[in-house]
């Protein structure tokens, strides 16, 4: 092999890493926290919504889950404009990330709901508590602690899915890795670099959202 | 606007699902194979088989399967290799699931009660004999629905081969859509087929699921 | 020369000691039975005898190999030592003679047609001739047990090694399980039985064995040691259990 590595052609341009690497962290906190709000209206329309609403949350979950999110990017980007709707990229990439999200995170939610024992709505609704507060304080809280960990794994799976967001220039880590290779051609070096910085956020995210479940989604 | 080009649209779609189908075959069978000899790896609880092992997994769970596809294209070049949009996508998908295939059936070799390790272990049997003949015709039964489920993220997976120039079903999409600026037909109709294709495993995957608590 | 032979075998798991130093022979054709409380390191024991536990102090020969010493040695070592579990733990994927068959076929490369005989052969001894093609789940608890005893004995063992068989099963089939191996210990079979069945250790024992602590406290002929234990440890569980 003729080829040498050389790492320090990256050294000029961690300026534009650093930039897409903040872009991609808030792209997925905010995505996240958006994200998880759908999945629970969602779910909570599934279960205990009006016929009509918890099959159309159905049909939005098997229609996300059933397609790949960079055809959901595209026609988002580049399919409503032609409905009179413009996004920039970043709304298009942020709107993409939170509508895929929402539908994983639904179908985990659902399933954590499905999971509460019936007598303890019974027992909330026995204490003259509302329906929302049985489902706020009774359903959701117990739910949550039970699909915790499902619903980090697919956390961390749209992060690592967001890399797509590059694709309509979206300024995001990868992006930021295009950018770079096509000014020094060390493409490898560069995309081993990025995906070990994404190895590294997936490891950090993961710790973060453990911390955060210990400290206050874990019950009993 | 006839519906002569949409028709010519569909057809053109229909032709590159084919490769969508044919590189999620070969992603699939490929990750498969590699991903039951890392199976046997993973569990062996031989220290220097499993960490190396873990690190394979940790690798290609925890990045993303871009980064992944990318590095495939660039790198195999440099060992002077030709490199083919195919054998990349091939390639990378191959390993990508290869290492979620290795972890959902880990779990499912988990599953299974630790007498049956002992029972076998105590009639002389090896760790491979034991997983051959006691434990993997046991887990595989548990295995089906999670792998099943699993197809779909392979299908939806090999839509990212559309970046390295690999004409599937997303590129085709794309192509088209360059040449007859209809957008929002033309993702519209790549989402359906890809809907089409994926629907079906995960309708089934969570049928065997329900079968196999039921049974239980 | 003893069959099995445990020298001073002492046991920890973390900073709990198990087994403190715990000796003893058993000859061919001896039926020893271990009694204790639970948690007094009897079935621990029992499993290092074939190596499903490790020990950290003393040794262990069986049929002259030494248990915990290479992976091949423990291979020859588990072809002659068999094991019956509390669970039974039979293969729920495998017929009552693929049970049997299993070990011979894969451990032995014994041909089918002679591993079918052999399983034959065993399940008519536990009395199980009619259930070769039944699966476990078709299988009373007892029957169960009965299958998983003749699976051990397909390998031809030296010695058998029987963890509280009973003790999963309903009162009412422990009786099937005690007779079968009763009649194997007629046949001069050395068994080393840990259980709580204290009138079948009495009169089918040769050996009595109480443990207690993680340690050897009483030992000798069941029939002495029921009729006039010397410690009051012992005084007291054989009161206990009536």
């Amino acid at each position: 092999m003729t080829y040498k590595l050389e790492f320090s052609a990256l050294l000029p341009y961690w300026e534009d890493l650093a930039a897409g690497l903040w872009f991609t962290i808030v792209l997925t906190v905010l995505s996240t926290v958006v994200g998880i709000a759908v999945g629970t209206l969602g779910a909570s329309a599934r279960t205990f919504g009006p016929k009509w609403l918890a099959g159309l949350v159905r049909v939005y979950v098997e229609l996300i889950r059933n397609t790949p999110f960079i055809v959901q990017l595209f026609f988002i980007f580049f399919g409503l404009p032609a409905l009179g709707l413009k996004l920039s990229e970043t709304t298009a990439a942020f709107l993409a990330m939170v509508i895929n999200l929402g539908a994983y995170s639904t179908e985990i939610i659902r399933a954590g709901i499905e999971a509460v024992p019936k007598g303890h709505i019974e027992a909330g609704v026995s204490l003259a508590m509302s329906r929302l507060e049985v489902l706020r304080h009774i359903v959701l809280r117990q739910a949550f602690a039970k699909i915790y960990p499902a619903l980090s794994s697919q956390i961390i799976i749209v992060m690592l899915g967001s890399a797509v967001v590059s694709q309509i220039s979206a300024p995001d880590l990868t992006y930021a890795a295009n950018f770079i290779q096509s000014r020094n051609f060390r493409a490898f070096e560069v995309y081993l670099v990025v995906a070990l910085i994404y190895l590294v956020l997936a490891i950090v995210l993961r710790y973060v959202l453990r911390v955060i479940g210990d400290r206050f989604v874990k019950v009993g | 606007m006839s519906d002569f080009s949409l028709w010519i649209i569909v057809k053109n779609l229909l032709w590159a699902t084919q490769w969508t189908i044919l590189l999620s075959l070969i992603a699939f069978v490929g990750g498969g194979i590699v991903g039951l000899v890392l199976l046997f790896l993973r569990t062996s609880q031989v220290k220097w088989l499993e960490v190396p092992t873990k690190l394979y997994i940790e690798f290609f769970q925890g990045t993303p399967l871009l980064m992944q596809l990318f590095l495939f294209f660039f790198g195999v070049a440099l060992f002077g290799i030709e490199v083919s949009p195919w054998m990349a996508a091939g390639l990378a998908l191959t390993l990508w699931t290869s290492a979620f295939l290795t972890e959902i059936w880990r779990g499912c070799v988990e599953a299974i009660p630790k007498g049956q390790w002992e029972a076998s272990a105590s009639v002389a049997m090896n760790y491979v004999e034991q997983m051959r003949y006691v434990i993997l015709p046991q887990a595989m039964r548990i295995a089906i629905a999670p792998t099943v489920g699993f197809s779909v993220q392979v299908i939806k997976g090999t839509a990212l081969a559309s970046i390295i120039g690999f004409v599937e079903l997303t590129k085709a999409g794309t192509m088209i859509n360059n040449a007859t600026f209809r957008p929002f037909l033309v993702y519209a109709l790549v989402a359906l087929i890809y809907f089409c294709l994926c629907f079906p495993l995960s309708w089934y995957a969570k049928r065997l699921e329900g079968k196999l608590n039921v049974a239980r | 020369m003893s069959l099995v032979s445990i020298r001073d075998v002492r046991k920890s798991y973390g900073t709990v000691e198990v087994l403190k130093g715990v000796s003893l022979e058993v000859a061919k054709g001896d039926v020893v039975a271990i009694i204790g409380r639970s948690g007094s390191g009897k079935s621990t024991l029992l499993r290092c005898i074939n190596g499903l536990e490790t020990y950290q102090f003393g040794a262990i020969l069986a049929d002259g190999i030494e248990v915990g010493g290479i992976h091949a040695n423990m291979r020859e070592l588990r072809r002659h030592v068999g094991m019956v579990f509390q669970q039974f733990n039979l293969f729920p994927h495998l017929t009552a003679a693929e049970n049997v068959m299993l070990a011979p076929t894969v451990v032995n490369k014994t041909p089918k047609k002679e591993a079918r005989a052999i399983a034959a052969e065993v399940l008519a001894k536990v009395g199980l001739s009619e259930k070769m093609d039944a699966y476990p789940s078709q299988l009373s608890g007892g029957q169960q047990q009965r299958v998983a005893i003749a699976r051990s004995l397909a390998m031809r063992p030296k010695v058998l090694l029987c963890d509280e068989i009973t003790s999963a099963l309903d009162p009412e089939l422990v009786n099937e399980v005690l007779r079968v191996v009763e009649q194997l210990a007629k046949e001069g079979m050395t068994l080393i039985l840990v259980t709580h069945e204290m009138r079948f250790a009495r009169d089918v024992g040769t050996n009595l064995v109480f443990m207690h602590h993680g340690k050897v406290h009483e030992t000798g002929k069941p029939k002495d040691v029921f009729a006039a234990p010397q410690t009051p440890e012992l005084q007291q569980f054989v009161g206990g259990n009536g």
